[in-house]
């Protein structure tokens, strides 16, 4: 297994998942075969070869620093969970 | 009138035979009776689409003309449609309600199209079976014991049971083709690049690319049309000189050579996909096309290249479901962690967490060289395959699939099985090529399709040769009988 329990833990708490114990267990199945079917990479050798990020190895296009986009924060703040006064709500942060 | 293709609609439409609105409440109609078997449609706008046809009646009456005027079409569930309910096939976003238009949906809106609804899909379009929806799967309409394939499997079984005479795609790494090809139907994925992606919600970025669902190549290239070209809100937009996709369908193939890698018809493949795919290359051959045998050496590592590179960019994208700008938020949260956790945690289905771990593990410190660094070395490789390939051939052809639909279920417990069924069509997603998926034959009666992948940029090729196979076929004239 590529993985362990403890490993599945702490990916989990980076990404910000909750999951059950039960679930971890086979998370940490799943997410091995997964590994262990990627693992063939390791054999090809790819000295010299430059990572290739985008189909066409195109770079960002610029545009000049200006506003593009108008205020629609009412329209917007219409899809959150929970606003007031123009400001998204979250759980007390700091008491 | 249901059987007949956009073009033919289009025509009926010029001619006063049918109205608008007619054929509206006709697809409409044909949705309502069927989706409580097929599950094609996560949500259905009869206002709204109702609305849009009354108006292009009214244009049509006053002699103006649009490329897809009063035409109806359906949308899969990732593009934004303003006022629209806009899910991904996700819990995450089921309360979601788009406050804009995808670049896509403002294309078709333009063009006088009408939108009928919002098509089913995997989850976040992470799977190839339609089985990871929040919704529920959807049933092949030549079987309803089969997966329609994915992730745009509630489009293509959408467009092959008539209940729409086309449909939007996208395809990350297969998921136009895949489903085009399980549901009998004509699917074609552009260049990177060609499609803008503003407003269709992000899986990975670099392989993402919206692409037209029809029964023909003609109705393809009639989409494309309006589809493709540069969105100044898309970065990885590419300006090229506006093209006419239908002006190259009815040139002559002959000179034409097609490569058949050998890599892409080895064992594993089903007996009547590699029969069909011979045939296909007769027919082919009686229209002057040559064939010659190629290799794509490093194709078996598409699929393992494939799944460190998605998920490493899905887990960076789909970051910002947090539970505070918009989308679900958990119950009674403690604190904001939990807050996270939880709304992320139960939100998300576990095909997606899956993924998001996996590509948060390729991403994190240590492994990053081993894992996505050689992931991108060994997509190099994969893409001068195809550029060493296209030295010698026009085309690449073989099958889209190794099989034809498989029962609901089969695989949904074992995601390297799962993701073994792309291993055809993931290589054109890495190196950013076009590819198309055409009917060219049954295996018990179940549909099966042939790939074909051309250079960048080249989709006219794609469409013109497939639109002369179609000729000399009927593959992609036929439906299932359920819903005649």
């Amino acid at each position: 297994m590529a993985l362990n329990e403890d490993n599945v833990r702490s990916i989990a708490h980076l990404a910000r998942l909750s999951m059950t114990d039960e679930e971890r267990g086979h998370y940490t199945e799943e997410l091995s075969t997964i590994l262990d079917f990627v693992e063939v990479m390791r054999s090809i050798d790819t000295t010299d070869v430059v990572p290739m990020a985008h189909p066409h190895h195109a770079t960002q296009r610029l545009r000049p620093d200006v506003v593009t986009e108008t205020d629609q924060r009412e329209k917007f703040q219409h899809q959150a969970p929970a606003t007031e006064d123009g400001l998204y709500l979250v759980p007390k942060v700091i008491d | 009138m249901y059987r007949k293709t956009l073009s033919e609609l289009a025509a009926e439409l010029q001619k006063g035979q049918i109205s608008s609105l007619e054929l509206t409440r006709l697809f409409l109609d044909r949705i309502e009776a069927s989706n409580t078997t097929l599950n094609a449609f996560i949500s259905v706008d009869r206002e709204g689409a109702e609305q849009a046809a009354k108006v292009a009646d009214a244009r049509l009456t006053q002699g103006q003309t649009g490329p897809l005027l009063g035409l109806p079409l359906a949308h899969k569930d990732i593009f934004c449609t303003e006022g629209v309910k806009t899910s991904c096939g996700s819990r995450m976003l089921d309360n979601f309600i788009s406050p804009y238009d995808a670049s896509v949906v403002a294309r078709f809106k333009t063009a006088g199209a009408v939108m009928l609804g919002k098509t089913n899909m995997d989850e976040f379009a992470m799977g190839s079976s339609n089985e990871t929806s929040w919704y529920g799967a959807v049933k092949n309409p030549w079987d309803n014991t089969c997966v329609p394939g994915g992730s745009s499997g509630g489009s293509a079984a959408a467009v092959s049971a008539r209940l729409t005479p086309v449909a939007t795609g996208t395809d990350t790494g297969g998921s136009i083709r895949q489903p085009a090809a399980l549901c009998g139907i004509t699917g074609l994925k552009p260049t990177y690049g060609r499609v803008s992606r503003y407003g269709m919600i992000a899986f990975a970025s670099s392989l993402d690319q919206a692409g037209p669902m029809a029964q023909t190549a003609e109705d393809c290239a009639r989409l494309l049309n309006v589809m493709a070209g540069f969105d100044e809100r898309d970065s990885t937009s590419i300006d090229n000189t506006p093209e006419d996709f239908t002006a190259a369908l009815e040139q002559s193939l002959a000179g034409m050579t097609i490569g058949l890698p050998v890599e892409y018809f080895q064992e594993g493949i089903h007996a009547n996909v590699a029969q069909s795919l011979d045939t296909a290359i007769d027919e082919l051959g009686k229209l002057g096309v040559q064939f010659k045998e190629i290799s794509l050496p490093n194709q078996h590592l598409a699929v393992p290249v494939y799944y460190v590179v998605a998920p490493a960019e899905c887990s960076s994208n789909l970051s910002r479901y947090d539970g505070v700008r918009f989308g679900y938020r958990c119950e009674n949260p403690i604190d904001l962690e939990d807050m996270y956790k939880r709304s992320r945690g139960e939100g998300f289905g576990n095909e997606v967490k899956r993924r998001i771990m996996i590509g948060t593990y390729v991403l994190s410190a240590g492994y990053y060289d081993a894992y996505y660094l050689k992931a991108q070395q060994i997509r190099h490789l994969i893409s001068d395959d195809f550029k060493k390939a296209f030295d010698q051939v026009d085309l690449i052809m073989g099958p889209t699939t190794p099989e034809p639909a498989f029962k609901l279920g089969a695989k949904s417990k074992d995601p390297v099985s799962m993701y073994l069924n792309d291993i055809y069509t993931i290589s054109a997603n890495l190196a950013g090529l076009p590819g198309i998926s055409v009917p060219c034959g049954f295996a018990d009666g179940l549909p099966i399709g042939l790939q074909m992948i051309a250079p960048a940029f080249m989709e006219s090729r794609l469409l013109n040769i497939a639109h002369k196979y179609q000729q000399v076929t009927d593959w992609h004239k036929r439906m299932p009988a359920d819903y005649e």
